[in-house]
């Protein structure tokens, strides 16, 4: 805290000074009593009761997991949507640190904050599902080194990369505590933590697809592949920028107050450029996800229930939100920009499904069908994390950064 | 960023990537003087003795020995019940085929378990250690002979599966199944001297005997081999597993970790040094170009 002495702010006792700040922000800012936080909080008591009960009983107690299905939704959703739902961070920061196009730049803080708090808590949720928890530390200490494993990387890729995330947002932490010092010193590692950060990211958001490689006769032939890792990779290039796009539609009207001008003026320009990158991505994934499908002659597949599933993942949520991104760049349509977002949110939901839970043990007589607890629980992780983003963004420079004047 | 960081930068890439590279000479070793047991279907008379001494053994539930009866077909291996008899029927014949963990050469659950719970040991079998295992069940997803199986019901759950008489071998013992079989269904040995002794009753009784061995090839080999009177799909065993072990699958993938781990930092460093204009060092809002920090 000694930076704080050169601070104009804190002439008197800075550590009290300090204390007496953090108190003020840690006050909820705003009305308590809102429709949304009377909603989250009722979700999130019932999954406490809930979690309490799975860690006394065990996981049969709320879930609908079987010998069949190790693997519900908590995983299928909350870990592998979720950690493909964050890959906008490492996009962007890429073409931000990297590229360094500017145009991006307002939306990076938020972008990367979403994917650090999407971490945190869809990769924490693991927790929720693994049978002994006690043990997570396994892989990351000790002479318990599964190293053939492709979970192995992943757990070690998850912690890797939760630090290189907080590091590339700390320097906002560090202004918010106006240690000036800091932020200098904080900012100067950004441009490693990136490089790091999207090498991780590459390995992991690919190596989520490698988990399912093994399960090669479980998993029906039309989504199963040796190109499952690099399907993987490409699709989370989409699937972050349209959670990008997605979660910026919705900031920018409950944040509206603490956007800089910056910010305000370039959404639109932003959007565009985004959906432009979209349209261009989703093409490649389709042309990856047609060779997959000739490469491994799975005509044969069509005719039957699965081959409309299938065609309906492909052509519904790949190729026409695709188009609809192209158009929607053509004709300047902001609103369609959002339609096609959300398809192709959708879309990615449908796909990590598909391959860890719908289509996995498709052969199976009784398949599995996540139960009421389960959704409660994912749904309290999702409104947790929410809550902890408004918090942040409500005190952070996160959507705009301090200028001179109010540091 | 200077050549130092740069360097830090590589460090830390070839760090992360040295435990993946090791990993890789360690798979590669195959023993194959692995024991193991012969599983000889047309001996077997469906006593149950051998799910009656395993469950003694491993102090679970005595099995419903005449449950067999009734039931004809597939049954799976339960947490409690480590080996089960299947009994099928092919026209007046009544045909009994035992069931448990196949003890694969290069088991798909050792190579999935990040915490090396999973292990196969150097005698044969694939043992469960409790102190490592974090839950994950990514084991059960791996299995190709789904036979890990997961205590859904408990709070301190294991996974439960036969780990061939692990502590009996040790003290120069056999397997309690193998030993104590009345009907010598069950052959224990050394891998290499089943596989001849299948093939000679094989040669010896041509008409008795499918002439294939089930486990020599399936999953890139098992411990666990089986001799049957009838095609193998009709004892509803999985016959179009891939003859390869199930650990090649995911290999492909972690050989291009070292690489990629190797190649991507100093490739986006370059890019981030050759996308640099001279004209921009000049400019004095910082945020307006946040990568020069």
């Amino acid at each position: 805290m000694e930076v704080l002495t050169d601070h104009p702010v804190h002439t008197g006792n800075e550590k009290q000074n300090i204390r007496q700040f953090l108190k003020s922000e840690l006050k909820p800012k705003g009305k308590l009593i809102t429709p949304f936080n009377v909603l989250a909080s009722v979700i999130i008591a019932l999954a406490a009761v809930l979690i309490s009960i799975r860690f006394s009983r065990g996981l049969a107690s709320v879930t609908n997991l079987s010998q069949e299905f190790p693997w519900g939704i908590w995983i299928g959703f909350d870990v592998i949507t979720g950690v493909a739902f964050a890959g906008g961070a490492y996009v962007l920061t890429f073409m931000v640190y990297i590229l360094r196009l500017k145009k991006f730049y307002p939306i990076v803080r938020i972008t990367v904050l979403n994917g650090f708090l999407a971490y945190v808590f869809y990769a924490g949720a693991l927790l929720l599902d693994l049978g002994r928890p006690w043990n997570v530390v396994n892989p990351i200490i000790g002479n318990s080194f599964g190293v053939s494993s492709v979970m192995f990387l992943v757990a070690w890729h998850f912690m890797l990369y939760m630090l290189t995330e907080f590091l590339e947002i700390s320097p906002a932490i560090a202004e918010w505590l106006k240690m000036k010092k800091a932020v200098y010193i904080l900012e100067k590692l950004t441009l490693g933590a990136v490089i790091f950060g999207i090498t991780l990211s590459t390995l992991h958001q690919s190596g989520l697809g490698a988990l399912f490689l093994m399960a090669a006769d479980k998993i029906h032939p039309l989504w199963y592949s040796e190109f499952i890792p690099v399907l993987f990779f490409v699709s989370s290039i989409v699937a972050g920028i349209s959670m990008v796009i997605f979660e910026g539609s919705i900031s920018h009207k409950v944040f509206a107050d603490r956007l800089s001008m910056r910010a305000k003026i370039s959404h639109d320009d932003i959007l565009y450029s985004l959906a432009k990158i979209c349209a261009v991505v989703m093409l490649v994934y389709f042309s990856l996800q047609l060779l997959v499908f000739i490469h491994q002659q799975n005509w044969k597949y069509l005719e039957t229930s699965w081959g409309a599933w299938y065609l309906t993942e492909i052509f519904g949520f790949v190729l026409l939100p695709a188009f609809l991104f192209a158009r929607s760049v053509r004709y300047y349509r902001r609103l369609l920009v959002q339609i096609s977002a959300a398809l192709t949110l959708i879309g990615i939901i449908i796909n990590r499904l598909n391959i860890s839970v719908i289509a996995y043990n498709w052969q199976a007589t009784k398949h599995y069908i996540p139960s009421w607890m389960e959704i409660e629980i994912t749904l309290a992780v999702i409104f947790v994390e929410i809550v902890v983003l408004r918090w942040i963004v409500n005190r952070l420079p996160i959507l705009n950064r301090f200028s001179g004047t109010n540091y | 960023m200077d050549r130092r960081s740069f360097l830090k930068v590589i460090g830390t890439a070839a760090l992360t990537a040295a435990p993946v590279t090791s990993a890789r000479a360690r798979s590669n070793t195959v023993d194959t003087e692995f024991s193991g047991i012969l599983i000889d279907t047309t001996r077997c008379i469906g006593c149950q003795t051998c799910s009656e001494v395993c469950a003694e053994l491993n102090k679970l539930p005595a099995p419903e020995v005449e449950a067999i009866d009734e039931i004809e077909g597939f049954r799976p291996t339960t947490p409690t019940q480590l080996t089960v008899i299947n009994r099928f029927e092919n026209g007046d014949e009544e045909i009994f085929l035992k069931r448990q963990c196949m003890h694969c050469n290069q088991p798909a659950c050792a190579a999935a378990c990040p915490t090396k719970a999973m292990l196969k040991t150097e005698a044969g079998p694939v043992i469960w250690r409790a102190d490592r295992c974090m839950g994950c069940r990514y084991c059960m997803i791996s299995c190709p002979f789904d036979i890990p199986k997961f205590e859904y019901d408990k709070a301190v759950p294991s996974i439960r599966k036969c780990i061939l008489c692990f502590e009996r071998l040790k003290e120069g013992e056999t397997p309690a199944c193998a030993e104590n079989c009345p009907a010598e269904a069950l052959l224990f040995d050394k891998r290499r001297d089943l596989l001849l002794q299948a093939r000679r009753r094989i040669s010896e009784e041509p008409d008795r005997y499918v002439h294939h061995i089930y486990g020599e090839h399936e999953a890139g080999g098992t411990s666990m081999l089986y001799l049957a009177g009838i095609p193998f799909e009709k004892l509803a065993m999985k016959t179009e597993l891939e003859h390869v072990a199930y650990p090649e699958f995911t290999k492909t993938f972690l050989y291009s970790v070292p690489i990629i781990l190797m190649l991507w930092p100093p490739f986006l460093l370059a890019l981030n040094r050759a996308t640099e204009k001279e004209n921009e060092t000049t400019i004095e809002n910082e945020a307006e170009e946040p990568w020069k920090y």
